[in-house]
């Protein structure tokens, strides 16, 4: 499997962002110092089940949206 | 037991009510509590990436009493629902939607065609579907056959307070529907809670007319009772309608200072 020293750009809520190769789902979450609950993540408009966020690895050109509850009617 | 089953979630509240534009938090939840209801709306929103770890609206429900349902406002597109709506079912842990695909951003009327396309999607996905509806009966006739749990026309734009403008519509929609019928948006006091519950729908939503109120919480508890009194009037069957008067008191033996 061909590594790719330079990273993954993915677009999270909208912005790139530049993150290391073989980021997990988990990983982003840290590193956004986002919490593990109270929210919920789709890649490329699928969602990423909770128990998937240690596996699922972001690659190039992923869009993510991370959502929380707000209010509303 | 007067029971509204909508999908297989039974209420004993024909009130459900929003979490938007209250003052405050703690007027939020007391205001909820007010308001009997057992079920509430939330909306989904992207984090904020410069502030990731605020609390969200989840912590400021009380899940053992309040239902959760999640809504898709703010969506212009089924795709967008689509996604929402699942995300919202991660979130929430609900199979429960209020499907709301916004077609205007003045008047925030629905669209007819993406909703439909939504609610198609998202009932082979086997969520439990709520959608917010124009008060068009041959659309909430095409989304009861598509399979929505219930249907939820709209009484006055969302927001407005206006009170219900259709009464005929929402009365034709609900003698022709076989699924629930919700008014969603439009009202803005207790008087057009009962106007509509009196036509005979199954339940209201609100959010502004309680939010928006000087006293939510003294609000809320109106609407509650409101929803009570109108529920119980259309149960009850209102008298004819007359031109004239029609006396109370008996005209015969009348007192006369006459003698006559």
């Amino acid at each position: 499997m061909a590594s790719n020293d330079d990273g993954v750009k993915a677009t999270i809520n909208g912005e790139i962002h530049e993150l290391p190769d073989g980021t997990t789902v988990a990983q982003l979450l840290e590193q956004l110092g986002a919490p593990r609950s109270g929210i919920a993540v789709a890649r490329n408009a699928r969602v990423v089940r909770r128990a998937e966020f240690e596996t699922q690895r972001l690659a190039d050109g992923d869009l993510v949206e991370i959502i929380k509850a707000v209010a509303g009617g | 037991m007067d029971t509204l089953n909508i999908g297989t979630y039974a209420f004993q509240s024909r009130l459900i009510v929003g979490t938007g534009k209250y003052p405050s938090m703690d007027v939020m939840r007391a205001a909820h509590e007010a308001s009997g209801a057992e079920m509430v709306t939330v909306a989904i929103r992207r984090i904020n990436l410069d502030d990731p770890t605020g609390k969200t609206m989840l912590d400021y429900i009380d899940r053992t009493k309040l239902r959760l349902l999640p809504n898709t406002a703010g969506c212009y597109s089924a795709k967008d629902a689509i996604l929402t709506a699942h995300l919202a079912r991660e979130l929430c842990e609900t199979d429960l939607i209020k499907l709301e695909v916004i077609g205007d951003p003045d008047t925030l009327h629905p669209d007819s065609r993406e909703t439909l396309a939504a609610a198609e999607a998202l009932i082979a996905d086997g969520f439990t579907v709520l959608p917010y509806i124009g008060d068009d009966p041959v659309v909430c006739k095409q989304l009861e056959e598509l399979g929505c749990a219930a249907v939820m026309p709209l009484a006055a734009p969302i927001g407005s307070g206006l009170g219900v403008c259709n009464p005929y519509t929402i009365r034709i929609i609900k003698e022709r529907a076989k699924i629930p019928v919700i008014v969603d948006a439009g009202v803005g006091t207790a008087s057009d809670a009962a106007i509509a519950m009196e036509l005979g729908v199954d339940a209201l939503l609100m959010n502004t007319g309680i939010a928006a109120a000087k006293d939510s919480v003294l609000m809320a508890s109106a609407m509650r009772n409101a929803v009570i009194a109108g529920r119980q009037a259309f149960l009850a069957g209102r008298m004819e309608k007359r031109l004239y008067a029609n006396a109370s008191s008996p005209m015969r033996d009348l007192i006369s200072s006459t003698g006559a």
